[in-house]
């Protein structure tokens, strides 16, 4: 016991961890440490590697190679139990409590107070009155939990974990559902327990919060560490640069020339389009034989403007025109009435069917788009898939076989065809290259020019800047739900989206201290 | 408590439901109609008891009718046929059903199955093997029978309150005890709110799921020889589809049929409640007996618009209470 109070001596050591997925490798000899007594911020984006990490320090998936050790002992737990029973609680974003338990039962839940097989209800109650109270709060604890903020849930839920002699803290994005106020009541919190020597792991994407509170970072990116700094001697723009960036290669784009863009005419227009909470009012123009790139951190909120422009959410302010013409955009049929189409980010769950062949993929939105009054012949069928199965190179050539059996670029190349299928005017891509291996990185990227060229019109999201800069003619960079800057021709490159990502946060920690 | 609200519509319910008969038919108000009431739906609310553990976890057992009939054809063989002194067969077939739920139990979580379809196979499983068993009523006339049908004590008014009227108010307090006030209890609710979670916070989910299946099949024996003290036979096709009437029972008890939120009292009532019902149909004599199902499924109707209606209202964001310090 003696050790873990030792300066010297992390609390907790993770060293080498590897961890795949079939094929794909979420995590490469990943180092990570966390020193008692420090809140230390594990940063990067989606499919970085972060929640892997996390679910293999607690257990809840079995490593392939390294260690973890928990105050210099080798610990290899094989359930989130067994990560609490050595000391490492995890309280995520979803708040893992019961809500239709009072808040005394979950934070005493097996391991109530007992006398001759009773629960002594009075004693848990004040005991949880007292545990509660060492956080600040005061409320009635025999209320049913779901009666309460997330906030409170949140806190409750660190407090059983603190009760339960947790050592190492994991916190999950904990901020993501709390507004300003219960903030400060969190951060006030992580710093009691940092002072009394618990360790916390502070996993965020907002970037701000991350400065306000941790004293070091580790930034993860495709399932590597990228760098562990100390937060007071760790530039914004390089945090951002660590988290985005690759080394800025010289790209050669063949984008078209600024004056050009501008004689194009317009396919679709966004004026002062948004909706409250969701993302702020933006204007945006979009035309014909253009790709624009969505560029930002993790919910900056770029999916969130791509759903907004398709219809998959109602804007509750602004209008949409389509060639010129006002149009009602309310619902995904309104957005494929007007000639859009949306390849979602999570592929698996919005997009295909994977049980469903390639060719019933295909024309599944081309036959929504029709009504079912006008059913698509075989025939007919048959002719679309091939077309676009050779059109697209989609591979094995089998339109008879289920999408499920694809690999990921091909199933990203059935949703495109279904797309194409409608013969869209606007085609709204969401990371269309997640997940997929670099031979059919480059194909899709390839593509989505050709299709460009043929006078459709792109809005595509990536968290890959380097692949937004090749095929761009224009980036919208955003920030905080919010557009914050467009960038057109030679002035897009990855400084300037980096710079532009950052450039604001300055402002707005300005903002934050008045 | 937990559900409260719901359980007070019950006895609101239940109350000027009593009122509104006893107006019609002033005899209804007397202990003897009472104890009768009791005695008739004994077994009912032994039966209804486990199951509202069951439901309250996020279960269901739809095999309870099957026990209950295979328990009066077990005992009634036992004793008229082998002669098996009468208290080692009630111990041998409380032993057999407990047994029978554990194994229900078992499947359910070994095999991350829906109880539904378990408990479904269990109900056929145990009515098919009441039928191997004998396919005829069998007459039990051992001397300990009518010693337990003519023993019941007098209430105020000349009502008598029968064995196992006793024992079915025994088993409902002590349900109530063992859900509110035990650890056991509140793992039961645990489960019914999220089995992920309960698990991730150190409930045995497992052991419980075993132990909740075993208590309702306990019970479902416990009611089936309840049933042949009540008929004095055994018949393989006795308590059929009282399973239904048992869910009836508890989601009209205020117990959330998705688990989470429920009592034993609340049960008790809704049990009462089916009861009177019936009541008031002997009493007027001319309306038929399956007025019973009629007026059991609008009142479950009603309850089960009501609980959405409250599960919609706790969700909504200005009820949530506010309560940080500052």
């Amino acid at each position: 016991m003696q050790n873990s109070l030792d300066p010297a001596m992390p609390l907790l050591e993770v060293r080498g961890i590897s961890k795949s997925f079939g094929a794909v490798h979420a995590l490469q000899e990943v180092d990570f440490t966390l020193r008692a007594g420090e809140i230390h911020a594990l940063l990067g984006e989606n499919g970085a590697g972060k929640s892997t990490l996390i679910k293999v320090v607690t257990g809840v998936f079995p490593r392939d190679a390294g260690i973890v050790r928990i105050g210099g002992e080798d610990i290899a737990p094989r359930s989130a139990k067994a990560a609490l029973a050595a000391g490492i609680a995890t309280v995520y974003q979803e708040v893992n409590l019961l809500p239709n338990l009072s808040v005394a039962q979950n934070l005493f839940l097996d391991r109530q107070p007992m006398r001759f097989g009773i629960v002594r209800e009075g004693e848990m109650r004040r005991r949880a009155k007292a545990l509660l109270a060492d956080f600040g709060l005061d409320i009635d604890v025999a209320a049913p939990l779901g009666s309460y903020s997330v906030a409170i849930q949140h806190v409750t839920a660190i407090a059983r974990a603190v009760d339960l002699s947790a050592r190492v803290l994991i916190l999950d994005e904990p901020t993501a559902s709390l507004d300003r106020h219960e903030v400060e009541i969190l951060f006030r919190i992580m710093r009691q327990l940092a002072k009394r020597g618990i360790g916390i792991v502070f996993v965020s994407h907002f970037l701000d919060q991350v400065y306000e509170i941790s004293d070091r970072i580790t930034v993860l990116r495709n399932g590597r560490l990228v760098g562990e700094r100390e937060t007071a001697s760790l530039p914004r723009l390089e945090l951002i640069r660590l988290m985005l960036g690759r080394e800025l290669a010289e790209t050669t784009s063949a984008r078209a020339s600024a004056g050009e863009h501008k004689a194009r005419e317009v396919c679709a227009s966004f004026e002062n389009f948004g909706k409250a909470g969701y993302v702020a009012p933006f204007n945006l123009e979009l035309r014909h034989g253009e790709v624009v790139g969505l560029a930002g951190l993790l919910g900056s909120g770029r999916t969130e403007t791509a759903r907004l422009v398709f219809g998959a959410e109602r804007a509750d302010r602004g209008q949409a025109r389509v060639e010129g013409t006002p149009v009602r955009l309310q619902s995904p049929r309104d957005g494929v009435r007007h000639g859009f189409g949306y390849c979602p980010e999570e592929r698996k769950t919005e997009g295909i069917v994977a049980e469903l062949t390639v060719r019933e993929n295909i024309v599944l939105a081309l036959q929504a788009k029709r009504g079912l009054h006008r059913p698509l012949s075989r025939r007919e069928q048959d002719e679309i898939a091939r077309r676009y199965v050779k059109m697209l190179d989609i591979r094995p050539a089998d339109p008879e076989r289920p999408v499920g059996l694809l690999s990921g670029g091909n199933q990203q190349k059935v949703l495109l065809a279904r797309w194409l299928a409608t013969s869209p005017r606007l085609l709204v891509l969401d990371e269309p290259t997640r997940g997929i291996d670099v031979g059919a990185h480059a194909e899709i990227i390839r593509l989505i020019r050709e299709l460009c060229d043929d006078g459709l019109s792109l809005l595509v999201i990536s968290s890959e800047l380097d692949e937004i800069v090749t095929y761009s003619d224009r980036v919208v960079v955003l920030r905080d739900r919010a557009h914050i800057e467009e960038l057109a021709g030679e002035a897009i490159d990855v400084g300037n989206i980096l710079a532009a990502i950052a450039a604001d946060s300055v402002a707005v920690a300005l903002e934050a201290h008045t | 408590m937990r559900g409260l609200p719901p359980v007070l519509i019950t006895a609101i319910v239940l109350v000027t439901g009593f009122a509104a008969c006893a107006m019609q038919f002033p005899n209804i108000a007397s202990t003897r109609v009472v104890g009768n009431l009791l005695t008739d739906n004994a077994f009912l609310g032994i039966v209804a008891t486990g199951m509202t553990f069951v439901i309250i976890s996020g279960g269901i057992d739809l095999s309870v009718g099957s026990v209950i009939g295979f328990t009066t054809v077990f005992v009634a063989l036992a004793i008229e046929r082998w002669g098996v002194p009468p208290p080692v067969a009630f111990v041998a077939i409380l032993v057999l059903s407990a047994a029978f739920g554990a194994a229900m139990g078992a499947v359910i979580h070994i095999f991350d199955l829906p109880p539904f379809i378990v408990t479904l196979a269990g109900m056929f499983l145990a009515r098919g093997a009441s039928f191997l068993l004998s396919t005829e009523s069998v007459p039990i006339t051992a001397p300990v029978y009518s010693t337990v049908s003519d023993f019941a004590l007098r209430m105020p008014g000349g009502g008598r309150l029968t064995a196992i009227a006793i024992i079915m108010l025994v088993i409902v307090i002590g349900g109530a005890l063992l859900l509110h006030l035990t650890r056991f209890g509140a793992n039961v609710y645990a489960l019914g709110g999220s089995r992920a979670t309960a698990s991730l916070m150190g409930v045995a989910v497992g052991k419980m799921t075993v132990k909740i299946y075993m208590l309702s099949s306990l019970l479902a024996g416990i009611a089936g020889i309840v049933f042949s003290f009540y008929t004095s036979a055994g018949y393989s096709l006795s308590a059929v589809g009282v399973e239904l009437d048992t869910i009836a029972a508890v989601v009209i008890g205020g117990t959330l049929l998705t688990g989470g939120q429920g009592s034993v009292i609340g049960t008790f009532l809704g049990v009462l409640i089916q009861g009177m019902i019936q009541t008031y149909i002997n009493f007027d004599g001319t309306l038929s007996s399956w007025w019973t199902k009629i007026a059991t499924g609008v009142l479950l109707f009603a309850f089960i618009a009501l609980q959405q209606a409250l599960v919609a209202l706790a969700r909504r964001p200005a009820a949530k209470r506010a309560g940080a310090a500052p």
